[in-house]
């Protein structure tokens, strides 16, 4: 049984489609990244499997029912659905003696050693902390429970670039251990590139892109063209084209990497040119669309 | 997904911590303490209510100390009974009156602001169901009962033992001041009064501003009263009447069976027990009011649906 089976999964604000019937499967042991422009669906996905929000469609989250049973789902999932929900009026004591009242997986020992190598103090309220420190918080009492699935959504939004990679860095290195699935969607392509097993690009509540890491490194190719072989590289079906240092970068999906060595200099796409291809595609298949039915 | 050659190679290798097993019960004492934590006027405003009768009562004594007691052990006993009683009556109703009142905005509050400082996502990220979360809720109003009932007997005790003290000092007989006051019998009264009226009468008046608060994106307060008012009088215009708003009214003043204020000047509303009513009270009248049991119902009903409205409530 996968992790997350979502079938059909659609959900709409009024007239505003936020979900249209995404199919969905999250294997156990995966860190899988959504990435989407603003307003794609990204934190609807996650709220529908996080059961805090009613949908259409099949969804399972560890054989579980989220909508029904949320708080049973939350003894094995744990989410940081936002920065800063830590309420505030709390004392960093009290958070750690309310979840270890209520948690039954939560591992209080081990909370304390990640606050440890902290600045922060037992008795201080939420409020008084920096938006850092009340990330590292939440990220303390999260890795201190034996969960199953961790979902994120934009954790570690707004704050600056030190907790940024620190976040991830005790992510990998304290928490993951390949038992455990991670759900990541952020804006910040880059920094969580590099943690990823899969990558997911969702854009107006359709997933567009669906890869593993793996997949990618293999099948996509970007070259810098030299400049006298520009129509040569076009001749072999460019996915995207953009300019830079002067000189024309291709993107190519499924071409011989001997085919392209000649043409100029070859390396694997970042994921964020590879979300830039993919939606300007989008953008340009939703055109030809749009245009053929006007015509 | 794909499911690709990294993933799950030492799935089997890697033994889960047994969870520690945590009953229903637990669940439910630790959402009320963390409701205590986080409302601490729950405890502090009945706390400085009895402060203030307490100070009150102090003024009083020093500021006329042997003469008012003269003057009020040479009454007639009817008028003597009336005059020792009244501090005990106020500091009661003051009391009362505040752990009221601090429970409707409690409950106002309740839902609406987890929502306001987005922490119900946090809330919501532990294995805790909407239902404890509500009834959590929903008991804090029965804590500041009990609360208070504690309170108003510590604080009508250290009145007593204060004016002994005065009365002993002046010489006079402390009997007088004793019998008249028989603390054990008017808390048990109190106790009666907080249990028939602030916990069962009016549960519903509570569930309703909890389901207001799950429910009410802005302005919960708003719309917990202008509701009721439009309805008394869309009925007065409309049809004449004022069955609604003497419904409500009722709702709040309770039926006739537990009406108990007979001293002067207290009413039952304002949270009133005359020591002198015990004659009045009437437990099986009471319990075999429909009223009581409807709003009951009513009660269990809005508890139900505010934690239904939760489940999928977000941030504001």
């Amino acid at each position: 049984m996968a992790c997350i089976e979502a079938r059909g999964l659609r959900k709409s604000f009024g007239t505003t489609i936020a979900l249209d019937g995404i199919d969905l499967r999250v294997e156990d042991g995966r860190i899988l990244g959504i990435i989407g422009p603003n307003g794609a669906g990204k934190t609807t996905a996650l709220n529908a499997i996080l059961g805090l929000t009613p949908y259409q469609g099949e969804l399972r989250v560890l054989g579980r029912d989220p909508s029904a049973e949320r708080d049973q789902l939350m003894r094995d999932v744990c989410f940081i659905a936002d920065v800063a929900v830590l309420p505030r009026w709390m004392r960093v004591s009290q958070a750690l003696d309310y979840v270890a009242g209520v948690h039954p997986r939560f591992d209080r020992a081990k909370a304390e050693g990640f606050l440890a190598r902290t600045t922060i103090k037992r008795g201080s309220k939420i409020r008084e902390l920096s938006k850092g420190m009340v990330t590292q918080l939440h990220l303390a009492l999260i890795m201190a429970i034996d969960a199953k699935l961790l979902v994120l959504d934009e954790p570690t939004l707004g704050l600056d670039i030190l907790y940024r990679k620190q976040f991830y860095d005790s992510l990998l290195t304290d928490y993951f251990d390949r038992n455990r699935t991670i759900v990541v969607a952020t804006h910040q392509v880059d920094e969580i590139q590099h943690v990823l097993t899969d990558v997911m690009f969702i854009d107006r509540g359709r997933i567009v892109f669906d890869c593993s890491m793996e997949e990618v490194e293999s099948r996509y190719l970007e070259v810098m063209v030299n400049p006298e072989q520009v129509a040569a590289a076009r001749a072999l079906k460019p996915m995207h084209e953009r300019q830079g240092f002067g000189r024309s970068i291709l993107l190519f999906d499924r071409v011989e990497r001997q085919q392209l060595t000649a043409l100029g200099e070859v390396r694997t796409p970042s994921v964020a040119d590879l979300f830039v291809a993919v939606m300007e595609d989008q953008a340009g298949q939703a055109r030809a669309k749009y245009e053929g039915v006007a015509r | 997904m794909n499911t690709l050659s990294n993933s799950m190679p030492e799935s089997s290798a890697n033994p889960q911590i047994a969870p520690t097993v945590i009953s229903p019960a637990r669940r439910m004492y630790w959402s009320i303490r963390r409701e205590l934590w986080e409302n601490r006027s729950i405890y502090i405003a009945p706390l400085a209510a009895a402060a203030v009768t307490v100070v009150a009562f102090l003024i009083g004594m020093i500021a006329l100390p042997g003469h008012r007691m003269r003057t009020v052990m040479a009454l007639n006993p009817a008028r003597q009974r009336a005059q020792i009683i009244l501090p005990y009556d106020i500091a009661a109703a003051l009391i009362m009156a505040t752990a009221f009142f601090v429970g409707l905005y409690y409950c106002l509050d309740a839902l609406h602001g987890e929502r306001r400082d987005r922490s119900i996502l946090f809330w919501k990220s532990l294995p805790v169901s909407d239902l404890t979360t509500v009834l959590s809720k929903a008991s804090i109003p029965l804590a500041l009962m009990l609360f208070s009932f504690v309170l108003t007997f510590v604080t009508q005790f250290i009145m007593l033992l204060l004016s002994s003290a005065v009365v002993l000092a002046e010489g006079l007989n402390v009997a007088t001041l004793w019998t008249n006051v028989s603390l054990f019998r008017s808390s048990l009264m109190l106790l009666y009064h907080l249990v028939t009226v602030h916990a069962l009468w009016y549960a519903p008046i509570y569930a309703w501003l909890l389901l207001v608060s799950a429910w009410a994106r802005r302005a919960p307060f708003l719309w917990a009263v202008l509701p009721p008012l439009a309805i008394s009088a869309v009925e007065k215009i409309a049809f004449n009447t004022t069955h609604f708003a003497s419904w409500v009214a009722y709702r709040f003043s309770g039926p006739e069976a537990f009406n108990v204020s007979s001293s002067p000047g207290l009413s039952a509303q304002a949270g009133g027990v005359s020591m002198t009513a015990m004659a009045s009270l009437d437990p099986e009248k009471f319990f075999s009011t429909p009223g009581l049991w409807i709003g009951l119902i009513v009660a269990a009903a809005l508890l139900f649906a505010a934690a239904q409205l939760r489940r999928y409530r977000g941030p504001i």
